[in-house]
């Protein structure tokens, strides 16, 4: 049977696309000729990914994601590569070794990262779909700072097989569409058991939307509008959840103590992570090649030097140091047991709410250079890391602007009820006719 | 000075497909990196996923070595740079290994001997550096991935062994326990690697590192025993080091690389689940293992406690013997010359009871009890067979070579005087009347002399009963 593709020639203005197909093959089913953007950590079979890093420059996969399987047996086109920060590690894209992604509402902006790229070719109208992946906030952030919807799902409900891991037990494949509708189909599609996945669970996703949020419980913890929460984005968000609740739900205040330790247990954890996961970038197998002439371990170390950008390497270093004898105890282990009082706190929410709402992120999109040191970077995942922490599914939804600077409102249900903060996204998304 | 030997040793497990991939293990008459896959070649996003056979080969072999399975085992990342490791870690495992706390016992050099077993571990293979143009200085290193992600158990001792033999009985014993379980297969090239730590009482610990052979333990350590011991005569001390064995020149060498402290930084396998494996190894059903086999083969067949540890003590030996007929079993005879003729032969070619057709050998049993050969014509018939195997792989049917030697037994008749036995007898009579005038005095060792003249002419195929018959016969003067 000769392929059918699509055309796919799109005015990428804002830098989306690391790269693009402009004969993308398609096929039959749900998303037939549908053209989806994949983020460059996801392997593509054929097609150049690099997780917009120069040290896998030139790498091509052998073999899809298991995504990517799912999305071409619907019929889809993978019509391109979007631009992220390297390797996942950062909140604007402004760390993608290449160049970095506009945010198409605001072109001197930012639009958040790492999906940032993913987040631009939706907002944009490039595609109607893309993948993004969210290891503490990859897919909420651009979402919320390009004004699309954008869903982590549950730890285990989306196959990793073929995600180029950044942090392992933290990070899921999501979609990202411009309404909750778009977004719930692209869950249909990627979503289910992998037997190559270890971590993956056998819970398939079949939704239908739902607005109906009447008798609903939305817990707010006050933490998320605590300190470093720009006021402006509060009211916001206040005012969404308002909504919800003059559509029937039932909004209840609450305390979620261990956020003070989230934000360390996360760095601490990806860092660590990391710091192995990248450890098989040599210049032996892929990307430019290690200078062969050297003895290998100046050859390796020059390649990695060369070939890591300076986020990438500081966090490396940061993982090697958590995870080094003598100090493993003092970092990487209290960082587990940090992680495990925020499931702990979840899992005592969850008894007394359905799910928890907050901003998605404390600001609207920076500015280019805004955020210089890396510290005042990592504060702004705040809000999203606790769901990755616990593994909790996450949805931001656009809920309004500051300045006419999009903000997302942020749902986070309990495991394995992603098709709940669907529902109460879609309800928000409805509007308060009700 | 006491010699206090603890070992660390790597197996390779004989199963089809690679610890966490479907790639297949037997890799080794295949070109380079033939049998590897997104998984096993670490390419980024591949994820493990753990092959159910291994880890139920790996709880046999705990199970056997008499361990503790905890609730849960967890594998674990050590991390360290080289390009024989394509992911830049080795999945294995840390502070949940699969067993602990386990024991094997041996026949030590002071009787029965009972070595702990600190813990038995699951682990990958790396893949394998091939280096061109000279060992010490290679002009450029080639990479082979087929080896990587083979499964390995690492068992660990307690530093219980006394000698470099007793180091060398605890892996035969090791080794066939593993064959008996039906885990491994000691025949495949580098499917075993051992690391030694030796020391001599109250003097520091050496590390041997790089020992591939069974026979290579055993050398490594007279040679460290045998160094440490001139070095602290010389009233040298002992330094805490690695060494490596080079098998070639029997000797250990010190690394020449810096003993730079490796920090692995192990942390917990993010992309797999922990096993529970107590309940699972609960359900795990293991074989005979050679000591009780043994007992059987004592109780059963009424062989020595020496016969019934050789014929055990090799898992296809055993199985050999049990597959013998039963009125061949019993017999003592049977025993000895499976025990020390089958195997004293294979030994002196340097040859493995893999590889030679064992029903040939037991045709060769079943002939030779029904007398239609004689004990020395079966050794003649079992080394012409041998050497046959070693020079072509291949070798006739013991009938065959039987026939084509001429060593069918020759039989006397009762009464008949031109038998060939009678007619050697006859000869061998008229060529030494002195022995004959021996005989006639009572001297016994006059007809063991004609008895042998006998055997000579007649090249071995004479019964010894009826050559004895016959002269006794003729020296009588019956005729
Ligand atoms: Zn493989």
């Amino acid at each position: 049977m000769p392929g059918r593709t699509i055309s796919f020639h799109p005015d990428d203005r804002y830098a989306a696309f690391l790269r693009t197909i402009p004969e993308a093959p398609c096929g039959d089913g749900r998303l037939a000729a549908v053209p989806v953007a994949v983020k460059d950590n996801i392997s593509t079979a054929g097609i150049e990914t690099t997780c917009a890093s120069r040290i896998l420059e030139g790498y091509v996969p052998p073999y899809d994601a298991t995504v990517v399987e799912r999305l071409k047996k619907a019929g889809a086109a993978i019509v391109g590569k979007t631009n992220m920060d390297e390797f996942g590690m950062g909140t604007t894209t402004e760390n993608s070794a290449f160049w970095p992604t506009k945010n198409p509402v605001d072109p001197s902006r930012v639009p958040g990262g790492s999906s940032g790229g993913s987040a631009a070719a939706v907002a944009a109208g490039l595609v109607p779909l893309a993948l993004g992946t969210d290891t503490g906030g990859s897919i909420r952030c651009p979402a919320a700072f390009c004004g699309i919807v954008g869903l982590k799902p549950t730890y285990g409900r989306v196959s990793r097989y073929g995600l180029i891991a950044y942090a392992n037990s933290l990070e899921q494949i999501g979609p990202m569409a411009r309404t909750v509708a778009d977004v719930n189909l692209l869950m249909e599609v990627i979503a289910g058991h992998d037997p190559r996945d270890s971590t993956s669970r056998d819970c398939p996703y079949h939704h239908a939307p739902d607005p109906e949020i009447r008798g609903v419980r939305i817990g707010v913890p006050e933490e998320f509008f605590g300190e470093g929460v720009d006021p402006r984005v509060a009211s916001v968000v206040w005012d969404a959840i308002s909504l919800l609740e003059r559509k029937g739900a039932e909004v209840i205040t609450c305390r979620m103590p261990s956020m003070a330790y989230a934000l360390a247990a996360y760095y601490v954890t990806c860092t660590s992570e990391a710091s192995s996961n990248l450890a098989r970038f040599d210049g032996v197998r892929y990307g430019p090649p290690a200078d062969t002439k050297k003895p290998w371990h100046e050859a390796f170390q020059e390649r990695r030097r060369e070939g890591f950008g300076e986020e990438v390497r500081r966090r490396i270093m940061l993982g090697t140091f958590a995870l080094s004898s003598g100090y493993y105890g003092k970092y990487y282990a209290k960082a587990q047991a940090a992680r495990n009082n925020v499931r702990a706190d979840f899992e005592r929410l969850f008894r007394e709410v359905d799910v928890l709402a907050g901003p998605t992120m404390p600001t609207v999109a920076f500015r280019f250079g805004e955020k210089s040191d890396p510290l005042s970077m990592y504060l702004s995942d705040i809000l999203t890391v606790p769901a990755n922490l616990a593994g909790v599914p996450a949805i931001s939804v656009p809920c309004g602007k500051v300045e006419g600077l999009p903000v997302g409102l942020q749902v986070m249900g309990r495991w394995m009820e992603d098709e709940r903060v669907v529902d109460v996204a879609y309800a928000f998304e409805q509007g308060g006719s009700a | 000075m006491t010699v206090i030997v603890g070992l660390e040793i790597h197996c390779q497990l004989d199963t089809a497909t690679k610890l966490f991939c479907g790639c297949s293990t037997d890799y080794r008459d295949d070109p380079p990196n033939s049998h590897v896959c997104p998984v096993c070649l670490g390419l980024p996003g591949s994820l493990p996923k753990v092959n159910k056979k291994a880890v139920e080969y790996a709880l046999k072999v705990a199970k056997a070595l008499n361990c503790e399975v905890p609730e849960e085992s967890e594998f674990s990342r050590k991390n360290y740079f080289y390009p024989d490791l394509d992911k830049g870690y080795q999945i294995t495992q840390y502070d949940k290994p699969l067993a602990v706390c386990g024991y094997l016992d041996i026949e030590g050099d002071e009787g029965e001997k009972r070595v702990r077993i600190t813990r038995v571990h699951m682990e990958e293979d790396p893949g394998r550096l091939v280096h061109k143009g000279g060992a010490d200085r290679p002009k450029y290193t080639l990479v082979d991935y087929n080896r990587a992600g083979i499964p390995l158990i690492e068992i660990v001792t307690e530093p219980d062994l006394r000698s470099p033999k007793e180091a060398r009985r605890f892996l035969n014993k090791l080794r066939a326990t593993l064959e008996y379980l039906g885990v491994f297969d000691s025949e495949k090239e580098g499917s075993l690697r051992v690391d030694a730590n030796i020391s001599l009482a109250g003097s520091e610990r050496v590390e041997v590192k790089n020992i591939t052979s069974y026979k290579g333990v055993e050398k490594a350590l007279t040679f460290e025993v045998t160094r440490q011991k001139n070095a602290i005569r010389r009233g040298q001390k002992i330094v805490r080091e690695t060494r490596h064995f080079v098998e070639a020149r029997g000797v250990t060498t010190s690394s020449r690389s810096k003993e730079m402290e490796q920090d692995y930084r192990y942390f917990p396998e993010p992309d797999l689940r922990p096993l529970r494996v107590r309940d699972w190894a609960e359900e795990i059903e293991i074989p005979e293992l050679p000591d009780s086999r043994k007992q059987r083969f004592i109780d059963d067949y009424g062989l020595s406690p020496t016969h019934a540890a050789t014929l055990t003590g090799d898992w296809q030996i055993a199985e050999f013997y049990d597959s013998l007929p039963a009125d061949l079993k019993v017999s003592t005879a049977t025993a000895t010359w499976v025990a020390d003729t089958l195997l004293g032969e294979l030994n002196y070619r340097d040859m493995s009871i893999r590889g030679v057709p064992l029903d040939h050998f037991k045709e060769l049993l079943i002939i030779r009890q029904s007398g239609d050969i004689t004990e020395k014509a079966a050794v003649e018939v079992l080394r012409s067979l041998l050497d046959q195997i070693r020079e072509s792989g291949t070798c006739e049917l013991p009938r065959q070579c039987i026939g084509r030697l001429g060593l069918f037994a020759i039989a006397a008749t009762e009464e008949g005087a031109d038998d060939p036995v009678t007619a050697a007898a006859r000869e061998a009579i008229a060529e030494n009347p002195q022995a004959v005038a021996d005989f006639g005095t009572g001297k016994k060792e006059a007809l063991n002399f004609l008895v042998g003249q006998v055997m000579r002419k007649t090249r071995g195929c004479a019964k010894p009963g009826d050559v004895n018959r016959v002269l006794t016969r003729l020296l009588s003067g019956d005729e």
